[in-house]
Order: C-alpha cells, then sequence, then structure tokens
C-alpha cells in the first residue's frame, strides 16, 4: 500500500473499497453483516444495549452500530492509555495512507482529543495542556504506474479528507518518499529508482521501502517538533508481520543460519523506542475486518488508489491469513457453535506476544511516567533485569536488533575491514543482506552509496571515531597474525 | 545387528525350527550372509519360514512365496566363497536384476546400482562440452536440480551430499553413542524407508555400532496401513532389521477405522497422533531400546512451527524445533532428517518407490492449510522452509507466560501435564460415547439428551485401559 509502514495487510486484507460512501454501500455492509450474525445463531438484537439490530460481532456477541463504534473506541482508548502511548505535552503525527485502518485512527484519535479538550475546559486547574495531532502523507507516486491526473485526484482526496478536521489537527504534511534522499526533487527522483530497480527480489523491495517510509515519517517528525509517531498498524497486519517474518530469508555467517525469530518482538508490541521519534501503535487489538466495517457504517471517507499489488511473500502470507478466516467461520457454520470462534489473527498477535520483547518496547525514560495518575504508575515502575542485557545494536536499513552471531560478524568486521563497503555490510542485518543488498562487490558499493545519507552517516560517524582512536593507539597494537617474534 | 557374522553361527541357528522366533533371526541373519554371497541354502528351511508367518490376506502370500522361491532358486546358484573377486561381482551384478523384478521388492538401495564399469557394463558417455555439468564434481551431467538449494548435480554427487549432510546432522548434534540400542519409527511411507536405509547404510560406513530395529504401528486403517506395513516388512528383509509392529487393537482395543465410524472425520489426526505417540513408547519400551528415531523431515517442522504460531500454542512453540525430544522422559526420540527437505526424501530412491503411500484420512486435517502455504512459499523461495525452522529456533519465550509442567498420569504412568494423560482422556471419550472429549475447546460433558441416548445405543465396547496386554508398563 501506499504510505504509512505496516497500516495496511499487505494490499489483500483490507477490502478492495475505494473512497465510495454511498448509501447503498452501506447497506450492503450492514446487510451481509446481518446475515453473518445470522449464520453464527447469534441473537438479531444487539448483545449490549438490546436496541438496534445487531449489525457486527464482536466479543462473541451481535452488537448494534453503536455499540460496535464504542468497543472499537474502546479498545484504542485503552492502548493508548495503559501503554502511556500519549503525554499532555505530546505532538503526535500520524501516519495517514487513505485505507481504513489509518481512517479510523484519525478519526479515533481526533475524538480522543476533543474529549481532552472538553475536560481542560472545564478543569479548574487548566494546567496541562491538550497533546496536538498532525498528519503526515508519503506519496510514493514516482513508483507508481498509474497516470499523473489520477495520482493527483487521490492525494487532493486525500488532503480532503484530512482538512474535514480543520480543528483537531495541527498540520498536513504531504511529503514524497524521494525526499528521503536530498531536497533536490531531481535527484532524489533517480537514486530512488535506480535503487528499488538494483534490488532483485520483490520482497526484499517491499521491506526496503517500508524501511524508506519509516525514515520519512521520523524525518518529517524530527524536522517538525512532533514527540511520537502513531501507526494504524492493526492486528492482522501485526499477523501477517509475524508470520512474514517467520519465513523470511537467512543468511549463512559460518554454516549457522538464522530466521528473524530473534527480533521479531520488537516490531509487535505496542511501543517502540528504538527510533529517534517513538512509534506507537494504537490500533493493534483491533482487526482489519472490524475497522472496515467501521468504516463502512459511519461512511468515513478512504482512498486506496494509490495501492500498488504485491508480489513477494508478503501478499502470500496475507492471502494465507484471508484464507483461514474464511475457514475459520465455515467450521462455526458447520458445527453451529455457540460459543466464540477466536478469530485466528488474535491468535497469532497473542502467540508473538508471549515472546520476549525488547528493552525499547517501552518508555523507560526517567520522569516518563510523572504525568499519569498515580494509580497507574507502579505499573510501569517494575524493572526487568533480564531485558538490560540485549545489545543496541541494530541494523542499518530495518532497525532490528542483531543477535549473537551478527554481532561477532560486526566486531571482527570492524577491526579487519579494509574498505567502508565491509562496514556497511557488516551493520545490515542477515535478513536484509540476503533480501535487499544486490549480490557482487561493485554493485554493493554502487547501491550504499545510493542510500540516504541519514543511514549511512550512522555508520560513518562510527567508523570515524573508531578509526581517530585506533590512530592513537596503533602504535601499541599487535597485529592478529603476529606470532610475537 | 552386525552384517559380517560368520556363516557358520548362521548355519546353527537355522538347524533350530522350533522357535520361530530364532528362525525369523536366522532368515535375517541369512539375508545379510547371502549378502556376502557366502553360504548355500538349505530349502527346508524356507518352507518352515512360508509356513510360520502369518499374511494379511492370499494376494500377500503369493507375492511372498513368489519372493521366496524366487530368492531361493536364485540364491541356489550363488557362489560360494572360494569362487573369488569375480564370482562375487558377478553374483552382485545378477541380485540388482532380482531385486528389480520382484513385484514386491521395488524400492532399490541407490549405492547397490550398477556403477562400476568393469563389473557392471559400460558407463554413461562423458558429458559434451557445452551441456550442464554437475556443480559438484564437474565431471557427470547434472541430472537435476537439488530442492534445497537449487544447485545443478548429478546423481551420485546427489546421493553423496544427501548421505553427508544427515551424517553432518547426526555428529554435530550427538544423537547417537555407540552401543546404542536405537528403534527407528517406520511406517512404511517414503520417510521412515529411507531412513531405515539411510541410518543404516551410514551406521555401517561411519561405524555408529547403533544396534537398530524397526518399530512399527498397525493403526488399523484399512486400504493404508496395510498396505505400507508390508511395505515395512519388506525393509525388514532388504535391511535386515529386526521388526516389531504394535497395533491400535492391542493396546486400546480401538482402531482408526472404529475411531473414524465413531467421530466422523474431524479430528480425527487428533486421536491418531496422541495414540500413535504412545503406542511407539511402548513398543519401545517392550524392545528395550535407547532412542526412537523419526522421519520427521524439515517440511514437517515447518509446518508445526506454523501450526503453532497459529494456535498459540506457544509451549509446543518453544519445543517442537528441538532435534531431540523427551531426554527427561522415558525414551528420548531425535529427529536426523530435521534439515532434510522432503523433496529430496522423495528424490533419493529415484523413481524406484513404486506407489507413495497416504493416509486416506488426512485430507481434512488443519495441517492441509499449513501444508500447502509452505508448498506455495518454497516454490517462492526454496530456503524458506530452513528459515522457518530457525526462526522456531530462535523464539525466545517471555519469563512471565505460563508453561505448563511436567508430571504423570494417574491412570497409566505415561508422562503427562495434566492429572489424565491426552490418551486416557480420548480413550474414556471413545469408551463412554462422548468422542469430543478431550477434543478442541470444549472442557467436560458436551451436555443434552442426546448425547444420554447415543450413549445407550452404542454397542458395548471392552472397556480396555492401557493397563492392557503389555502390563502396567512403568515409564
Amino acid at each position: 500500500m501506499a504510505a504509512a509502514a505496516a497500516s495496511s495487510c499487505g494490499g489483500a486484507g483490507c477490502g478492495p473499497h475505494c473512497s465510495s460512501s454511498s448509501a447503498a454501500a452501506v447497506e450492503d455492509a450492514a446487510a451481509a453483516a446481518a446475515e453473518k450474525v445470522g449464520r453464527l445463531s447469534l441473537s438479531r438484537e444487539c448483545g449490549k444495549c438490546g436496541g438496534g439490530a445487531a449489525v457486527a460481532v464482536a466479543g462473541g456477541l451481535g452488537l448494534c452500530g453503536e455499540c460496535f463504534r464504542a468497543n472499537l473506541f474502546g479498545k484504542f482508548k485503552l492502548a493508548v492509555t495503559s501503554n502511556a502511548m500519549v503525554r499532555p505535552t505530546d505532538s503526535v503525527l500520524l501516519a495517514f495512507s487513505g485505507g481504513p485502518a489509518s481512517r479510523v485512527a484519525l478519526q479515533f484519535i481526533h475524538e480522543m482529543r476533543c474529549k481532552a479538550i472538553e475536560s481542560w475546559d472545564v478543569s479548574n486547574s487548566q494546567a496541562l495542556p491538550v497533546f496536538g495531532v498532525g498528519v503526515a502523507f508519503v506519496d510514493e507516486s514516482v513508483l507508481c504506474s498509474k497516470p499523473r491526473d489520477e495520482i493527483e485526484m487521490a492525494v487532493e482526496d486525500i488532503r480532503s479528507i484530512v482538512s474535514s478536521f480543520s480543528t483537531g489537527v495541527k498540520a498536513m504534511h504531504i511529503a514524497r518518499l524521494e525526499d528521503v534522499f536530498s531536497t533536490e526533487s531531481e535527484d532524489g527522483e533517480r537514486r530512488l529508482r535506480e535503487v528499488v530497480d538494483m534490488i532483485g527480489d520483490d520482497t526484499g523491495r517491499e521491506d526496503f521501502l517500508r524501511c524508506l517510509r519509516m525514515l520519512l515519517l521520523q524525518k518529517i517528525a524530527m524536522e517538525n517538533g512532533y514527540a511520537k509517531i502513531m501507526l494504524g498498524s492493526c492486528a492482522s497486519a501485526i499477523a501477517c508481520h509475524v508470520l512474514s517474518a517467520t519465513v523470511k530469508e537467512h543468511y549463512e555467517i559460518d554454516n549457522s543460519t538464522q530466521g528473524q525469530g530473534y527480533s521479531l518482538p520488537a516490531d509487535v508490541q505496542y511501543v517502540d523506542t528504538r527510533w529517534e521519534v517513538p512509534v506507537v501503535l494504537p490500533l493493534r487489538d483491533c482487526l482489519a475486518q472490524e475497522l472496515t466495517l467501521l468504516c463502512e457504517l459511519d461512511s468515513l471517507q478512504t482512498q486506496q488508489h494509490l495501492d500498488r499489488p504485491s508480489n513477494g511473500i508478503n501478499s502470500l502470507v496475507a492471502s494465507f491469513i484471508k484464507r483461514l478466516r474464511r475457514t475459520t467461520h465455515l467450521y462455526s457454520y458447520y458445527y453451529h457453535s455457540q460459543e466464540e470462534n477466536p478469530s485466528r489473527e488474535h491468535t497469532i498477535v497473542r502467540t508473538a506476544q508471549k515472546l520476549k520483547p525488547f528493552c525499547f518496547n517501552k518508555f523507560s525514560a526517567d520522569g516518563y511516567h510523572d504525568f499519569l495518575p498515580s494509580r497507574l504508575r507502579p505499573k510501569f515502575q517494575k524493572v526487568d533485569n533480564d531485558e538490560s542485557t540485549f545489545s543496541e545494536i541494530l541494523c542499518l536499513m530495518c532497525g532490528s536488533p542483531f543477535s549473537e552471531s551478527e554481532l561477532q560478524n560486526l566486531e571482527s568486521t570492524k577491526h579487519k575491514a579494509q574498505k567502508k563497503i565491509d562496514l556497511y555490510t557488516a551493520h545490515c542485518c542477515q535478513s536484509c543482506y540476503f533480501q535487499i543488498l544486490p549480490a557482487g562487490e561493485n554493485l554493493n558499493e554502487h547501491f550504499f552509496s545510493l542510500l540516504p545519507k541519514l543511514w549511512t552517516g550512522k555508520v560513518d560517524t562510527i567508523s570515524d571515531s573508531h578509526s581517530l582512536l585506533r590512530d592513537q593507539i596503533e602504535e601499541y597494537l599487535l597485529e592478529e597474525n603476529d606470532d610475537g617474534n | 545387528m552386525c552384517r559380517r557374522k560368520a556363516p557358520c553361527e548362521g548355519h546353527q541357528v537355522l538347524l533350530r525350527r522350533d522357535d520361530v522366533g530364532t528362525a525369523k533371526k536366522a532368515q535375517l541373519q541369512l539375508v545379510h550372509c547371502s549378502f556376502i554371497g557366502e553360504i548355500s541354502l538349505n530349502l527346508r528351511l524356507w518352507k518352515f519360514d512360508i509356513r510360520s508367518e502369518r499374511s494379511g490376506n492370499d494376494k500377500g502370500r503369493r507375492r511372498r512365496l513368489r519372493l521366496r522361491r524366487a530368492r531361493s532358486s536364485y540364491l541356489r546358484r550363488a557362489p560360494h566363497h572360494s569362487g573369488g573377486h569375480e564370482a562375487r561381482a558377478e553374483w552382485r551384478r545378477r541380485r540388482v536384476p532380482f531385486l528389480l523384478s520382484s513385484a514386491s521388492c521395488k524400492i532399490l538401495c541407490p549405492s547397490q546400482l550398477p556403477m562400476d564399469p568393469a563389473v557392471d557394463g559400460p558407463r554413461q558417455p562423458p558429458a559434451r562440452a557445452g551441456s550442464r555439468l554437475c556443480t559438484r564434481c564437474g565431471e557427470r551431467k547434472a541430472a537435476l536440480k537439488r530442492p534445497k538449494t537449487l544447485e545443478q548435480i548429478c546423481r551420485e554427487c546427489f546421493y553423496i551430499v544427501f548421505e553427508d549432510e544427515i551424517h553432518q546432522t547426526i555428529v554435530e548434534n550427538n544423537l547417537f553413542k555407540p552401543g546404542d540400542r536405537v528403534a527407528i519409527g517406520a511406517s512404511g511411507g517414503k520417510d521412515s524407508t529411507v531412513l531405515a536405509y539411510v541410518l543404516s547404510e551410514l551406521n555401517h560406513r561411519h561405524k555408529y555400532c547403533l544396534d537398530l530395529f524397526l518399530l512399527s504401528v498397525d493403526e488399523g486403517i484399512t486400504g493404508y496401513r496395510d498396505d505400507s506395513l508390508e511395505t515395512v516388512k519388506r525393509n525388514e528383509i532388504q535391511y535386515g532389521l529386526p521388526l516389531k509392529i504394535i497395533s491400535y487393537k492391542d493396546l486400546y482395543g480401538w482402531t482408526m477405522d472404529d475411531i473414524v465410524k465413531a467421530i466422523g472425520l474431524k479430528n480425527n489426526c487428533t486421536f491418531c497422533g496422541v495414540f500413535r505417540r504412545q503406542a511407539l513408547d511402548r513398543g519401545a519400551a517392550l524392545l528395550k531400546v535407547d532412542k526412537i528415531v523419526t522421519g520427521h523431515n524439515a517440511d514437517d517442522i515447518a509446518e508445526t512451527v506454523l501450526l503453532n504460531i497459529l494456535r498459540g500454542d506457544i509451549a509446543r512453540l518453544s519445543r517442537c524445533t528441538f532435534i531431540t525430544t523427551g531426554e527427561d522422559g522415558p525414551i528420548p526420540r531425535c529427529k536426523p532428517f530435521k534439515y532434510t527437505y522432503e523433496k529430496e526424501i522423495v528424490i533419493y530412491p529415484y523413481y524406484a518407490i513404486s506407489h507413495i503411500f497416504s493416509c486416506i484420512y488426512s485430507p481434512n486435517a488443519y495441517r492441509g492449510f499449513a501444508r500447502e502455504f509452505i508448498k506455495d512459499l518454497e516454490r517462492m523461495r526454496p530456503r524458506a522452509i530452513l528459515d522457518i525452522i530457525k526462526s522456531g529456533e530462535n523464539f525466545r519465550i517471555s519469563t512471565t507466560t505460563r508453561m505448563p509442567e511436567q508430571g504423570t498420569c494417574e491412570r497409566c504412568g505415561y508422562i503427562s501435564s495434566q492429572k489424565l494423560c491426552k490418551a486416557c482422556v480420548l480413550l474414556d471419550g471413545l469408551n463412554r460415547g462422548l468422542p469430543k472429549l478431550g477434543v478442541g475447546r470444549t472442557k467436560g460433558v458436551a451436555g443434552g439428551d442426546s448425547d444420554c441416548e447415543q450413549q445407550a445405543k452404542r454397542p458395548e465396547r471392552s472397556r480396555s485401559s492401557l493397563q492392557g496386554k503389555h502390563g502396567n508398563i512403568d515409564f
């Protein structure tokens, strides 16, 4: 999908609903949902409030539109408050892709903000301000093969959706993906096309674009003073990511191979503070289906015209999850089960949650939780000693934490590296090495020369300081192959 | 069993006719010795064997008769040990057509196929310049693309590299120690057949000094298990490994056919898997072995990792990628094929398998989804299968997750994390006419009057508990 990282399910999970939100579509959606409710032999009335026809299933009950909405908003709010995602002094940048998940995130954060303003208005102290919200859209049209005017119309749509929140949204930032390379548009476009063409593997290309998107969002947030980035990643997207990470490519270092199972827990938590600007995922407990349904019931406008079809492993995983979802319904129909048949995506996310998260998966800065009411603070004050032993070395491109073998490889390369290129390569995780980096020495060098300075600059700084240190003590260092003669 | 038993010992055992077991052992010894070609036969003993063995049906008996007669008439012509090298080579060459022509023995041992030009006929002509050469030896023409790495390789190099990788796996993971008694879980399918062959080959070649046995489980599935058991019996003869068959009927009083009649085609794999696991352990305890090896390959393990993620079974997810499991239990079991691709296991006997058996009840298994996904993935990226296994090995479970504790079953003494082991629970359910007991998420009695009525109508089943024929086996 275009724009925000992981706010989709690889293009196949969310329904292919376009920006049309006519009454007919809403009725169709409601009818389809009611039929599903009937098939699961649940009551026709809303299970919660008793009034109104049940149009959706959540938590084992048929719910009317209002209760369904309240259910989803409740999940969103709980995620935000229980993980201390947004402080009153923060400015939050919402990554908006035009899809249903980020549209719902926009709607909900706006509502939360309105409620916060109301309570601020009536409160006596007015000591703490209300958080600010900005919206960012990443324009990837340079890689899109659609005609120019269609793209422009789609971007206009996005602009109009966001501008309807005139009071709530502080600012709207529409940035093109090539801006991550340099400020000049010509050079950036050429470089982006060239570097993407150098990647042979479809899945590698998609993952690389996702990393670039995150980099761009970070850039926008840093330049405009935002404290948090909010993504609309839903449970279905996380489930796809869990399965994709499990099956992704490895690289053999000295005959020991690695899947991405080590770094998987880092990407599936509510909070991710690896980046300069922390990333939060408040819609992590909501399914893509539910969000799409809510968009239809509430006539929330979405824009998915700029979605690109994906060919790699990510799309295979997304279609697999879709097939599982259909099968779950089939089995529940077959058994006329009165019990809730929990969604497969929730189970996958719950499994991933049982894996050990990293130390950067929570806010650990001193005094961060001071804004919380005192009854909630003790929950965040537990210190887990095990987590402090994890490495802080992250992959250059995707940000995955390095596992032991990758660390060992990095250490040995640091001392022996003749060229900068070896150092860059050692700073990439094994998955990126195999999927993204082109094979071949000279191609590799060219590839790294094209990468954004924000990435290669980090390695340059480290290597410069290391070589400075080495210069200072060189006369005292013995060569590794010295026999002591 | 060591292959190099002296012929005179074999002769002495042959003379004792009353003991069927010994005669069978004698038969096996004979087969061993016949591979060396140093013994002549006593026809009367062969007839004795035919009478003493039970066969499933007429067709089986006829097949076996043919085998016996062909073999015995053939071996009558076997050269004495004084025949010399040429005679032995000639005999070896003639033995190969025997294996090919016998209707029942179609699984070839690849390393016995003719290779040496002086003995076995002209070799393949050297590869012409410009045609694809094997990437390993560079001499012979590449005959296939290796599924794991997609490298083009000749047949001989493929056999070498296949066997070598398995040997490396065994050595690096310290799967066996010299003198171990090892039971091979043999179903008659391609995995266990190749496992039996490869393990006996490597045992001999690299001198593991293991005592190998074949252990087979008869689930009582007509049209599948009776056929595949024939294959196992063939393996017993071909590879000279003693065989033990354990049947569900003897152990639990139920066959899979009966179970499917009782519960339908859903969840039957749950019953079969749970029962088979215990059956293997009990059989191994009877054989007094130190280890069980199974033919689970890389595809199976990758599917299991995926299934455990989909089901949220974190306890199994942490264990399913171990190459050896149950080390703290009665008998540990290991999987030498953990990194071997299923496609390579199919290629190894190279068109020599006449029929690949697949269970007639398996199409409805949930595992089928994971299998389809893995197949699609393999087409896209062959290495993905190994990646899934490696990812599974790298999962670190959070310390706050509650994991089940290992105890023993109150009824049968088998290892269990609950009060009763799963097999006892399932068997209980079957005997009480509540087949859903212990399956899926339903806990306790699936209520309603209809079930009680069904219970009354159900014919009386012998309440076999697991303290059955085999006694209360201490695990």
